[in-house]
């Protein structure tokens, strides 16, 4: 790879051990790519939290030692200085006010506060959401970012038209600490371009239909890039977060084009940039109904857990939620935790939608998921949820039985205790 | 033995990560998931509906597609290592970051653009050589 100077000092340790572990790494991931020079960035995202059990022995040490193992792969413990661009704190494991409602011991809650002590001092900002771009990140059209978390990259590169590659935790960290990234995959413009037409011959809706939608088109195309044409109706921020996180989960999908609605497609003939599609797709009933059943992996219509907000809810979704649930309650051997960035958590405080989702049993949850912390409720042996990425992965990480609806077959479930939910309601 | 049974090929290709390593080949046409996909203590397969679900990579020359899901994959693979867990090679025909980045922290000898289908030509049970560093691999049929 081709360094410029600054770089080139940055690697012999001109600039501090920390910044020549972070460049040595990015060297080895450049070559392993096959990437010729990096880019700078000014945007980062990525996981420095200590919250999980198999932490606890290197933080122990201290959280040089985490951060240079876990964010630079440095078999040396080396000094972290501030961060030297913007960066900030994807979801973590642990809720910092309802950690004893998770079952998580107060010994492992107390790691990931010190540990943030640590880390918000050098610059990382602790949004601690799968969707910074809910609480004030929101990258420029041409952005190049260094973004973790699937979903929020598919919504980085498609939506925002910010360009950022699926980073992981030892890539962050050392962007964090140099502002570089390698030059390769989505930050070059021809890369970007779309490679198949997905025809949608269905109307696509509310958030349980681009979640099929998504689900159903990573399994197929995997990393290839989308382009989707058909009745894809009412696109917001809440639907395009469920069909990227959909895609990104049983799939790698890192950017898709909707033209008229995404910002590099303004027509088909643009998303694909002049070339023709490699293939074409087509969504109808039949590709619904399988994705539905390959979601649904669940037997026993007895709901114990209901999980909302994966990706992270938005705030109207969470006064949805409360609507639905005024004037109802929670059936007893149910839980139904629902979950929002911190910041807007503040916002449905406020706003008493908090209040309405507790008097009817329910609890409201930030910073983490129960995927990521792998903690639910004791003895939960079938959960129900909105989303397909929870859906998905759920069973695998904590040997759960899932069934999947829409938010009112959700809520519906966590009333009742009863799963009733079908494909077409 | 027949002569096809101790046949061996010889593949070439670009290095991902240097080293040499041997091993008996896992070999899947499916992509994996890092994060939410593998059990990082012990190097299982543990998603849902795949083909190798149950099965280990420790110690065994990990074949496949390339990565797909979260962008955890480096850090369940990291961890991996640390656990004693990881392949002692990988061989992957599709390019992603998330591969890349895994197999750098992994730190076991990879290979891609190899000039002959490793998914078509290898099987479960051979005996396959890396060595990255020279951009070779053997392949014993079992």
């Amino acid at each position: 790879m081709r360094l410029t100077d600054h770089e080139k000092a940055m690697l012999d340790g001109s600039h501090g051990a920390a910044k020549a572990r972070a460049m040595d790494l990015l060297l080895r991931y450049g070559e392993a790519l096959g990437a010729q020079r990096l880019v700078e960035t000014n945007n980062v995202a990525g996981a420095f939290n200590a919250s999980t059990p198999s932490v606890r022995a290197l933080a122990a040490r201290g959280f040089d030692a985490v951060y240079s193992e876990l964010n630079l792969d440095s078999d040396v413990v080396v000094e972290v200085p501030r961060m030297a661009v913007n960066t900030c704190q994807l979801i973590t494991g642990i809720d910092n006010a309802k950690w004893r409602i998770q079952g998580i011991p107060d010994d492992l809650a107390e790691q990931q506060k010190r540990g943030e002590a640590f880390f918000g001092r050098r610059g990382i900002n602790m949004h601690a959401t799968c969707t910074p771009y809910q609480v004030g990140n929101v990258p420029v059209l041409g952005e190049h970012c260094a973004w973790m978390e699937s979903s929020a990259v598919v919504y980085c590169n498609s939506v925002l038209g910010a360009r950022t590659n699926t980073e992981g935790k030892e890539s962050t960290g050392a962007a964090a600490l140099t502002g570089r990234i390698p030059y390769w995959g989505f930050h070059i413009s021809a890369n970007r371009r779309g490679t198949h037409l997905v025809e949608v011959d269905i109307p696509v809706d509310d958030i349980m239909d681009w979640g099929l939608l998504g689900y159903w088109l990573g399994e197929i195309v995997q990393d290839e890039i989308p382009v989707l044409t058909g009745a894809l109706l009412d696109p917001t921020l809440i639907k395009l977060k469920h069909f990227g996180a959909a895609a990104s989960s049983s799939g790698g999908v890192e950017m898709y084009h909707l033209p008229g609605t995404t910002p590099e497609a303004r027509s088909v003939e643009e998303a694909f940039g002049g070339r023709a599609a490699a293939g074409t797709l087509r969504y109808g009933p039949p590709q619904r109904r399988q994705a539905y059943d390959n979601l649904n992996c669940a037997r026993g219509r007895k709901v114990d857990f209901v999980m909302l907000g994966c990706p992270h809810n938005s705030i109207e979704q969470v006064w949805l939620i409360a609507s639905m649930l005024e004037g109802r309650r929670i059936n007893a051997d149910t839980a139904l935790w629902v979950h929002t960035p911190r910041a807007l958590r503040d916002t449905a405080e406020r706003n008493g939608y908090v209040q309405m989702i507790e008097d009817a049993g329910g609890v409201v949850m930030s910073d983490t998921c129960p995927a990521i912390s792998r903690h639910m409720p004791k003895g939960v042996r079938t959960v129900a949820t909105d989303s397909a990425k929870q859906a998905h992965y759920l069973p695998a990480i904590t040997g759960v039985q899932a069934w999947f609806g829409s938010v009112r077959d959700c809520v519906d479930a966590a009333v009742s205790g009863t799963w009733r939910g079908t494909l077409d309601g | 033995m027949d002569d096809v049974a101790q046949r061996t090929l010889v593949l070439r290709g670009r290095r991902v990560v240097g080293g040499c390593a041997e091993g008996e080949a896992l070999v899947t046409r499916e992509t994996i998931s890092g994060w939410g996909g593998i059990n990082e203590r012990d190097g299982t397969i543990i998603e849902r509906r795949h083909e190798l679900r149950g099965v280990s990579f420790k110690g065994r020359v990990l074949v496949f597609p390339g990565a797909k899901g979260s962008s955890g994959w480096s850090a369940y693979f990291h961890m991996a290592r640390l656990n004693g867990v990881a392949p002692a090679a990988m061989i992957f025909t599709r390019m992603t970051t998330k591969v890349a980045l895994g197999a750098v922290v992994t730190r076991a000898p990879t290979m891609t653009e190899l000039d002959q289908d490793p998914l078509a030509v290898t099987e479960t049970g051979d005996w396959v050589k890396v060595d990255a560093d020279r951009g070779v691999v053997e392949v014993t049929k079992r």
